[in-house]
């Protein structure tokens, strides 16, 4: 068969995936990502539920396959643009779930109409497993490949245009890969082909932007739609990446004057300033400055203000530009030379080139250096050593407040990252981190336990001689140094807090009557905190606090996942009082997430298993069949996952993990696929179930040697250019990679022998089990570290064979029951 | 012909007058039994949150109060069927109704007394001005979206809270020509408190700003400036929860 006829299967396996990164995108500008992410796992059971599709109705639809695929690639194509198009435009309110349950009923609405182009989309794959049962390894080759190209191309796509265009072109790919398979058809084959990519033409120029804008659909309360509520406000500028939506606004009538920290004794109104949103929320502020730096001087009154009570002229890094506010603070202190990393080109060229005159060129002064890059590769790669390392605020209250960034890996904030960070400071230096004060407290807490526990991994035994820790009303700040600070240090804190109203909560030498002066809580929690977590008590107190202020470390890199089960009750109990505002929303969703895909999944699953219960012979097969593509689809996905979130570190962005690990994770697992016939004929004697226990024997031991070999290949290469990084990263893929896309060609091929109507349903498991997977990995991530989701997934690899093996034994001679 | 129309004149005088006392006083009796409803559900939850009602439980007088407020007209048509729950409800422009337990303790926690002057920033539905209103001589508030502010201040007047007055504008500078205030509702989310704001505060004067994002009110937060000019602040979570399990907290 000529590599032509299955192109169409890697072009849809393409737009498919393409799409899923999409939707993340587009509604996490309309929503907020943890339930974009919710949504779109969801709508990914579109996957199994082909499988069930396929199964039940595979005869008449195998029959006419190129008009089948054609027609399921297409109604892919309109699928992708109006399910999105609808269910935007549903009135779904996700902060009112806790107060109005009818608001359940719109998700599922959303559920529904988003399932349908995964449906169609794996419904061609499906098909072509069926059509093709020779050639599964090809086929499913192309799949990956196919997917690979498609996460890419979807990355890149996105630097370039906005993601409702992007929409456009996924949905034209889709048509293309209509027009293609059509050519295979028995009549009218030219006319079905040209129809479907006149079809794609139209889509790609025609399609009216208004149908699938996300903007004017943006929940009413996202920052930048009450921003733009205001009188006069106006857009100036967007930007979009992968990262993110940049929406730059003005607002002349009711200035924005954002100031988080500012201290009461405060007398000066900021000056005018730019405000800038990410995906519609998360305000970051870019401040007019005409070189005078009196008209910045509120910055002093703010708690991020308080090093430069310590240190003169300090030479100092800033980690996350934002917008520049700690650069016009670091200037009007008289900083000598200002580092600054940001992670987002696309800030860096706003602040920089396109507002450059709004903020007074303050980074093309020659003393200011803005560099793109994330915060632990340049501390680790800078030969520089500073004086003061100011990490900023720069996330938003309501996404702190609400836990949403829980489930997402942040090696900012681990002992580890706070050893790098002692390692570039002079031996004065100090590292101060800025961080909304929540109540109860939660970050400042878990920041406090780990500057401890980073001090104490440098041999530091007092390591609260070497910690301050000061609050506002709603922000606080910890200083870190590397040597004790001193009588005077601690003299300059006690001024500072003194002028501007500010607590200090912990330094050298406080005591009980020093604290809870000014801003006061019910109860000092942070004093209380910061004594426990110094003491001997630590373990106790982190044991009996009601959220997770265990320090983040590189494997369990989850500062902010602070939920407790054991707090659940009592906060449901309360949530009309106050109880849900204190939940952290991230760990409950993917939570509840992964309940409702485990149910979806098993009607899915079982559904046809009993439908079909005579055709698929002895169920006994049928369940150890589905056990093991279940298998090997969580073990899949729990090592590229594991494997997205552990070079992060490496490759230095987020971007880069998922865009670089995953494409080559399915584009060597599709090269796995087209060789695994061979490998079977060469290692496994013919036999499918040996070449899977060799296969999988080959995993589990390059699993484990990274395991081990990962941390060392990090810390020797980190400093070296991305692009061999890039180069490195894809070499260590390549070999695991390989061996992971062999199990289930062969495993389709072994038990499509006996009875083809398993295939399509292993197929559905396989989506099904992906989708568990993916959400599985993250949750066990945030429990038992990478090491253990890695660990899991290199057992359930090695109990795989056995599951066909056991049906081997008992059924020699099997026949086709179908 | 005379006498019958003596009797239609006195006949339009009385329809006159009891539609008159139908448009003042019918919203006021218009679901009273929902609103002690949601009073008593407002007792319940402030019996758990002995921070934010310092120890005292609600003022039984702006428990009287929201008693008698007609919250249904001040929420848009749609939702009037859950005016009542205790719960916040959208209102449009992104802006929400306050939950009436969270209304009553920021009332409770303002502590107006007679012939205070309150400044209010962001009017949203006008709600919290009507109930903050029979406690104070004169209430000012400040709303920020013109068509929230000319809806609550048409409201307002209609219902005869006639001793608030709204004006559509920047609330930041809050409104010098009534001050010092006795006390300052801030329902508008802020970064920092606006300088001006603190310098309107009478001396003994209290503000109360709710801090988290809309449909979940984090904390109150309390500013009192003191009669030597020192500003505090207070953080009251809404309920009683204790962060720490069990053993002693030190």
């Amino acid at each position: 068969m000529r590599a032509g006829r299955l192109l169409p299967i890697g072009l849809i396996s393409a737009a498919t995936l393409a799409h899923e990164v999409l939707l993340i995108r587009l509604f996490s500008i309309i929503q907020w990502h943890h339930f974009a992410y919710m949504m779109i796992s969801i709508a990914l059971l579109g996957f199994g539920a082909s499988g069930t599709f396929v199964a039940l109705a595979r005869r008449p639809l195998v029959e006419r396959y190129p008009a089948v695929f054609a027609a399921s690639a297409a109604l892919f194509g309109i699928a992708a643009v109006a399910s999105f198009a609808c269910a935007e435009r549903l009135p779904f309110n996700a902060l009112e779930i806790v107060w109005n349950p009818r608001q359940l009923g719109w998700l599922a609405a959303i559920y529904a109409l988003l399932i349908l182009p995964f449906f169609f989309g794996a419904t061609c794959i499906g098909l072509a497993f069926c059509r093709h049962p020779g050639q599964i390894g090809r086929v499913y080759a192309f799949d990956l490949v196919g997917a690979g190209v498609g996460a890419l191309g979807i990355v890149g796509l996105l630097f370039l245009v906005f993601p409702d265009t992007a929409l456009r072109f996924v949905a034209a790919l889709g048509f293309v890969a209509a027009a293609l398979a059509a050519t295979g058809m028995a009549r009218h084959r030219w006319f079905a082909a040209g129809s479907l990519g006149l079809a794609a033409a139209v889509i790609m120029v025609w399609l009216p932007p208004s149908w699938t804008a996300p903007g004017p659909h943006m929940s009413q309360y996202k920052g930048l739609r009450m921003a733009l509520e205001v009188p006069n406000a106006r857009v100036v500028e967007e930007r979009s990446s992968p990262l993110g939506l940049l929406t730059v606004v003005e607002s002349p009538t009711v200035p924005f004057r954002h100031a988080p920290g500012l201290s009461l004794a405060n007398t000066q109104e900021p000056p005018v300033q730019l405000a800038v949103f990410t995906d519609g929320d998360g305000i970051t502020a870019i401040t007019a400055y005409g070189g005078d730096p009196a008209t910045v001087a509120y910055l002093d009154r703010t708690t991020a203000a308080l090093p430069y009570r310590i240190l003169e002229r300090p030479r100092m890094l800033i980690l996350g530009a934002g917008g520049g506010e700690q650069v016009l603070l670091a200037l009007r202190a008289g900083a000598d030379i200002v580092d600054v990393v940001e992670v987002n080109p696309q800030m860096i060229d706003l602040a920089r080139n396109r507002f450059a005159d709004f903020v007074g060129g303050i980074f093309s002064r020659p003393n200011v250096h803005l560099r793109l890059a994330e915060a632990r590769a340049f501390a680790a790669t800078t030969g520089e050593r500073y004086d003061l390392i100011q990490m900023p605020l720069l996330d938003s209250f309501s996404a702190a407040a609400g836990g949403v960034q829980s489930m997402h890996e942040n090696y900012t904030y681990t002992v580890e990252a706070l050893r790098d960070y002692l390692a570039v400071l002079r031996p004065d230096g100090v590292v101060a981190i800025t961080r909304w004060l929540r109540v109860p407290p939660r970050d400042i807490l878990k920041l406090f336990a780990t500057a401890a526990v980073a001090l104490e991994a440098n041999g530091v035994a007092q390591p609260g001689r070497h910690l301050v820790l000061i609050r506002s009303w709603n922000t606080a700040t910890l200083l870190v140094a590397k040597s004790p600070f001193t009588g005077e240090d601690v003299a300059a804190t006690r001024g500072f807090a003194a002028e501007n109203f500010f607590d200090i909560s912990w330094a050298p030498g406080i005591s009980a009557s020093d604290v809870n002066r000014y801003n006061q809580l019910d109860q000092e929690y942070l004093y209380e905190g910061a004594l426990a977590l110094l003491g001997p008590d630590r373990a106790d107190f982190t044991e009996r606090y009601k959220f997770d202020i265990a320090p983040a470390t590189d494997n369990r890199p989850y500062f902010f996942d602070f939920f407790r089960w054991r707090a659940l009750p009592e906060l449901l109990t309360l949530r009309t009082q106050g109880g849900a505002a204190m939940l952290d929303w991230g760990y409950l969703i993917l939570v509840t997430t992964l309940v409702q895909a485990a149910t979806l999944s098993a009607v899915l699953i079982l559904l046809p298993l009993w439908l079909r219960r005579r055709a698929l012979g002895r169920a006994v097969h049928g369940l150890r069949f589905g056990l093991y593509f279940l298998a090997l689809g969580l073990a899949f996905l729990f090592i590229e996952i594991a494997f997205i979130q552990r070079f992060v570190l490496f490759l230095g962005h987020p971007l880069y993990a998922v865009a670089v690990v995953l494409a080559g994770f399915l584009a060597f697992a599709g090269l796995g696929s087209a060789m695994a016939a061979r490998w079977m004929a060469a290692v496994g004697g013919g036999s499918p179930v040996r070449g899977i226990a060799l296969a999988v024997v080959v995993i589990a031991f390059l699993a484990a040697m990274y395991l081990l070999a990962l941390p060392l290949i990090f810390e020797r290469l980190l400093a070296l250019p991305d692009a061999a990084k890039i180069a490195i990263t894809l070499l260590l893929i390549a070999p695991l990679a390989v061996f992971m896309g062999m199990p289930l060609p062969l495993g389709l091929g072994y038990v499509g022998a006996r009875s083809d109507e398993f295939i399509p349903w292993a197929w559905g498991i396989n989506g099904c089990a992906s989708v568990l997977g993916a959400i599985l990995a993250a949750l066990l991530a945030m429990h038992a570290g990478f090491t253990g989701v890695v660990t899991i997934a290199t057992i359930l690899y090695l109990v795989a064979p056995a599951l066909l093996a056991g049906v081997s034994d008992r059924d020699r001679n099997p026949s086709p029951t179908a | 012909m005379p006498r019958l129309a003596q009797c239609q004149a006195l006949l339009a005088v009385v329809l006159a007058s009891a539609a008159a006392m139908v448009s003042t006083s019918a919203p006021a009796q218009d679901r009273l039994g929902e609103r002690a409803a949601m009073v008593e559900t407002i007792k319940g939850h402030a019996r758990s949150a002995p921070s934010a009602v310092e120890g005292q439980g609600i003022d039984p007088a702006v428990l009287e109060t929201m008693g008698k407020v007609p919250r249904h007209l001040f929420v848009p048509e749609e939702q009037r069927g859950a005016a009542y729950r205790d719960r916040p409800l959208p209102i449009g422009y992104g802006q929400t109704i306050s939950q009436p337990f969270i209304v009553a303790l920021m009332t409770d926690l303002i502590n107006v007394g007679p012939g205070d002057v309150v400044l209010e920033i962001g009017t949203g539905s006008g709600y919290q001005a009507a109930v903050l209103s029979p406690f104070a001589a004169k209430v000012y508030s400040i709303e920020i979206i013109p068509e929230l502010g000319e809806r609550a201040a048409a409201r307002l007047a209609e219902l005869r809270f006639d001793n608030v007055e709204v004006k559509v504008g920047d609330g930041y500078y809050g409104w010098p020509a009534h001050a010092p205030f006795d006390g300052i509702v801030v329902t508008a989310a802020a970064s920092h408190i606006p300088p001006p704001l603190v310098e309107q505060l009478a001396k003994g004067g209290r503000m109360v700003v709710p801090v988290g994002g809309p449909f979940a009110t984090q904390f109150l937060m309390l500013v009192e400036k003191r009669r030597d000019g020192s500003i505090t602040t207070r953080q009251l979570l809404p309920v009683a929860f204790v962060p720490l399990t069990g053993g002693r907290a030190r």
